[in-house]
């Protein structure tokens, strides 16, 4: 399998502190790859140095082979990168439906082509097909903001597949959803990779989540990697078990 | 009746008022419903860079200023307003768009302040550059325009000339806040993090919002000039900036119908309140003050949040009665 993501070496510094002391890693195509870690590890500011969020003090990221370290995030999700955020970012003055036309719109046409061609770009069918797909068909219509907040959450990782990337960075994709959602979303993440070969890096705190849904796990401690391995391995790695997952 | 059929109704309402109400109005009352139109215009440019972009500015007055100097000077040497008002909007647009830059480094209040320091600028420019502006006398004899073979000399002609201009804009501005570009302006306003995860490029976005916002301004001031047939550098101060930010405001930020709400208000209220004679000022003030305590989203905030909670409550009565018979069928 190809790398899709190849992660060297990236350091973040905000003064004297480093919130990413040199993190190497590779993602091949079709995996989904998640990382764990205590709180401050430095996962997000990971992410975020990734994701052109932030400019790494040191390091490069390359996709595809081709350097993107510095990348704008609006030109990396051009490029097949979509993410969500550890917070829930929809609009919620916007309904279900429009939230996902908002997020795949800018993939359609030109600037032209957006202020004089259809409202919905198009994209009223695809909306309505992810709408399905993620249980939401009765939210159609609803604005966000009126949802609960794990009917949000699920909206939020889907408007990250409404413009169909190939890799999609998921910032505790889990946290605060109840059980029945967080295996609806489990499934629905399971099956984008299945039938799309979309590619995920997945941060997340809940274990059996990231366990059952991971290929491979990476476990960041102190900015830096403690260790990469199978689910299985790293459930079992006594540095682990003492760093972050406790007896 | 439903909502859309009423807002139907009530837009065909008023239009019929527009069209045939000023027949029966005085000379002075078709030139405050002229004036509301100019005003309308500048207030909807704001509000495409204000309510719907959320870029803070308060140079609008300052476009409108430079439209009404770029035309005045061209209609004066024999430019037909049309003409005169495309070079203004375009000369807008370019400002505009160069104004747009320091947002893409600053925001909030501190946007406000160096929008605040354009208008000032344009304002000494306004008063200083007597060569161009003619100073402190300003420029006299502005011609109305002609529209075909008509002249708009008259009082009533002009104001159809205007309602037109607003006609079309109107059309414009509909079309522009229901396209993507609109849907990216209200991401911007939202959370321009997360409108940049999604690909949308903030960046243009903002000088766009600026560019567009910016040339209404000097749409309106290119009728601004020929209406009062005289521009001086006071009318293009800054308060000027600040009473089409207090109509955006009022009428309703990031509403369709709230810069045409804001501006009505904003023209017509203090006349209506001539009455109260020395009292007018204070009472429009209060009246403002009460409605931001009361919404600070306008008065079009009030009939929104009024048709998001019915919609909620049917919403939550038609999924409670789904739960009941989802449970009835269980057992």
């Amino acid at each position: 399998m190809s790398k899709v993501l190849e992660v060297s070496n990236i350091q973040k510094r905000f003064g004297g502190i480093y919130a990413v002391n040199g993190v190497s890693f590779d993602v091949h195509e079709g995996e989904i790859l998640g990382i764990i870690g205590p709180n401050g590890c430095g996962k997000s500011t990971l992410f975020n140095c990734i994701l052109g969020q932030l400019q790494p003090t040191e390091g490069e990221v390359k996709l595809d082979g081709k350097v993107v370290t510095g990348l704008r995030p609006c030109d990396l999700n051009r490029l097949g990168v979509s993410r969500t955020f550890q917070l829930l970012q929809v609009f919620p003055q916007l309904t279900v439906r429009e939230n996902l036309i908002l997020a795949a719109q800018e993939h359609k046409g030109n600037m032209a082509t957006r202020l004089i061609g259809k409202r919905d770009a198009g994209l009223t069918g695809d909306a309505d097909q992810m709408i399905g797909f993620f249980k939401l068909a009765h939210l159609a219509d609803e604005r966000a903001g009126g949802l609960s907040y794990g009917q949000q959450k699920l909206l939020d990782a889907a408007m990250a597949f409404m413009s169909g990337p190939r890799l999609v960075l998921l910032d505790e994709p889990a946290g605060g959803v109840n059980l029945t959602m967080l295996e609806n979303l489990k499934e629905r993440l399971q099956a984008i990779n299945k039938e799309q070969g979309a590619t995920f890096v997945v941060i997340e705190h809940n274990m059996d989540f990231v366990m059952s849904l991971c290929t491979r796990v990476l476990v960041l401690a102190e900015g830096k990697v403690l260790a990469e391995g199978l689910p299985a391995e790293i459930r079992a790695n006594p540095k682990v078990i003492e760093a972050y997952l406790g007896h | 009746m439903k909502l859309s059929a009423f807002a139907i109704v009530a837009s065909l309402v008023v239009a019929l008022g527009l069209l045939v109400g000023p027949i029966f109005l005085s000379d002075y009352g078709r030139y405050i419903l002229s004036m509301w139109i100019v005003m309308s215009i500048a207030a909807i440019g704001l509000n495409l860079t204000l309510g719907y972009a959320g870029q803070v500015s308060l140079a609008q007055g300052a476009f409108m200023g430079v439209g009404a100097y770029v035309s005045a000077l061209m209609t004066i040497h024999g430019w037909p307003l049309p003409v005169a008002m495309l070079t203004s909007a375009l000369v807008c647009l370019v400002l505009g768009w160069m104004l747009g830059y320091p947002a893409l480094r600053v925001q909030h209040h501190y946007l406000a302040f160096v929008t605040l320091a354009f208008a000032s600028l344009a304002f000494l420019i306004f008063r200083n550059e007597e060569w161009i502006t003619g100073g402190v006398d300003g420029l006299a004899n502005i011609p109305r325009p002609y529209f075909l073979w008509m002249a708009t000399d008259g009082s009533l002609a002009f104001y159809y000339y205007c309602l037109g201009v607003l006609g079309l804009i109107a059309l414009g501005y509909y079309g522009l806040v229901r396209s993507p570009w609109g849907r990216a302006f209200l991401a911007l306003r939202e959370n321009p993090v997360r409108a940049m995860s999604l690909g949308i490029d903030t960046r243009r976005y903002i000088l766009v919002a600026f560019a567009i916002g910016s040339a209404l301004g000097g749409v309106a001031g290119s009728l601004f000039a020929p209406l009062v047939q005289f521009v001086e550098p006071p009318a293009f101060a800054v308060d000027l900036s600040l009473k089409l930010l207090l109509m955006v405001i009022v009428g309703g930020s990031g509403f369709y119908f709230g810069p045409f709400l804001g501006a009505l208000i904003a023209v017509l209220l203090p006349e209506w309140l001539r009455f109260t004679q020395g009292y007018y000022l204070m009472l429009y003030a209060f009246f403002v003050m009460l409605l931001l305590v009361i919404s600070p989203s306008g008065i079009l905030g009030i009939a929104d949040k009024w048709i998001t909670d019915r919609k909620t409550r049917v919403a939550s009565a038609a999924r409670a009665a789904t739960a009941s018979a989802f449970e009835e069928t269980k057992q």
